[in-house]
């Protein structure tokens, strides 16, 4: 038996349930980024015009840390 | 330092003039790391150029595969932020195996962490226990030993991917398709018991 926190529990059971068929994997993720956050710092939807990037960065706690380790490294060099 | 198109870019690094335009990109990649590091005091400046250094190579070995749908600047800083994350994560979990994150439930030893949000009312109690008990039976009944296993140094233990997979003698994106494929699983039978994700949501709130 695993113990785990309310708060793990919490994103676990969400991220579960709201799993999709069609995610992408952390290297199809790696190679859309770099226009991802470019369309980000345009200020154009990027969620919105990449979707399944935008769900893999909800899901993906290290993708997502790179993510926006690299926006604020343009948005800073901007 | 000189502005350059990615056409430029691509020449002066493939030709003649790849000295001037590496220590442009190396300056442009270290100053764009010391920005996204500075909340990390652990991170120096030497590590800042090792990381630099090594996005470079990295860019140099890649420059027949850049598509040319973003600046080149942008494409190398992306590969320099994975680079030093890459490393930084292995730094932090270096003394970390699987099996410490494997823990059995200890009644005793176990504090309750603080919670940010109000305590939960009791019919959400009892729900986050059910949520709780459902959740430790389907992982018992649907996942092999391999997804219990990453789900369990990844997910509950807070492990990155990277060296999650490292462990388990796989790489990251194998590893993300392997919990994915578990999520399935769980997914499936969760919904067959009717759950949604209103009902998580109302189990937490306050």
């Amino acid at each position: 038996m695993i113990r785990f926190e309310p708060v793990t529990l919490k994103r676990m059971v969400r991220n579960v349930l709201t799993t999709r068929p069609d995610e992408i994997g952390c290297d199809e993720c790696f190679e859309q980024l770099d226009r991802f956050v470019e369309m980000k710092l345009a200020g154009k939807n990027a969620a919105e015009a990449m979707p399944l990037v935008q769900d893999h960065l909800e899901r993906c706690r290290d993708c997502r840390e790179e993510f926006e380790a690299l926006l604020t490294a343009l948005q800073a060099l901007a | 330092m000189v502005e350059r198109t990615n056409q430029e870019w691509l020449a002066e690094l493939r030709g003649l003039e790849q000295e001037e335009a590496l220590a442009d990109l190396r300056a442009l990649l270290v100053k764009g790391l010391r920005y996204a590091m500075a909340d990390r005091p652990a991170v120096t400046e030497a590590d800042l150029e090792d990381f630099a250094q090594e996005a470079l190579l990295k860019v140099l070995a890649g420059l027949d595969t850049f598509r040319g749908e973003s600046r080149l600047t942008t494409w190398a800083q992306k590969i320099a932020v994975r680079v030093a994350f890459t490393e930084l994560r292995r730094r932090r979990w270096k003394d970390v195996s699987i099996e410490d994150l494997i823990a059995e439930d200890r009644e005793g030893d176990w504090t309750p962490p603080v919670l940010t949000d109000a305590a939960p009312s009791p019919e959400q109690r009892v729900t986050q226990q059910m949520l709780m008990e459902m959740v430790q039976r389907l992982i018992a009944e649907e996942l092999t030993e391999r997804q219990r296993q990453a789900m369990t140094a990844a997910v509950i233990g807070g492990m990155p991917l990277e060296e999650v997979a490292r462990r388990m003698g796989t790489n990251r994106n194998a590893l993300y398709k392997l919990l994915h494929d578990a999520r399935q699983r769980l997914q499936k039978r969760m919904l067959a018991t009717g759950l949604s994700p209103q009902d998580v949501l109302v189990a937490f709130e306050s």
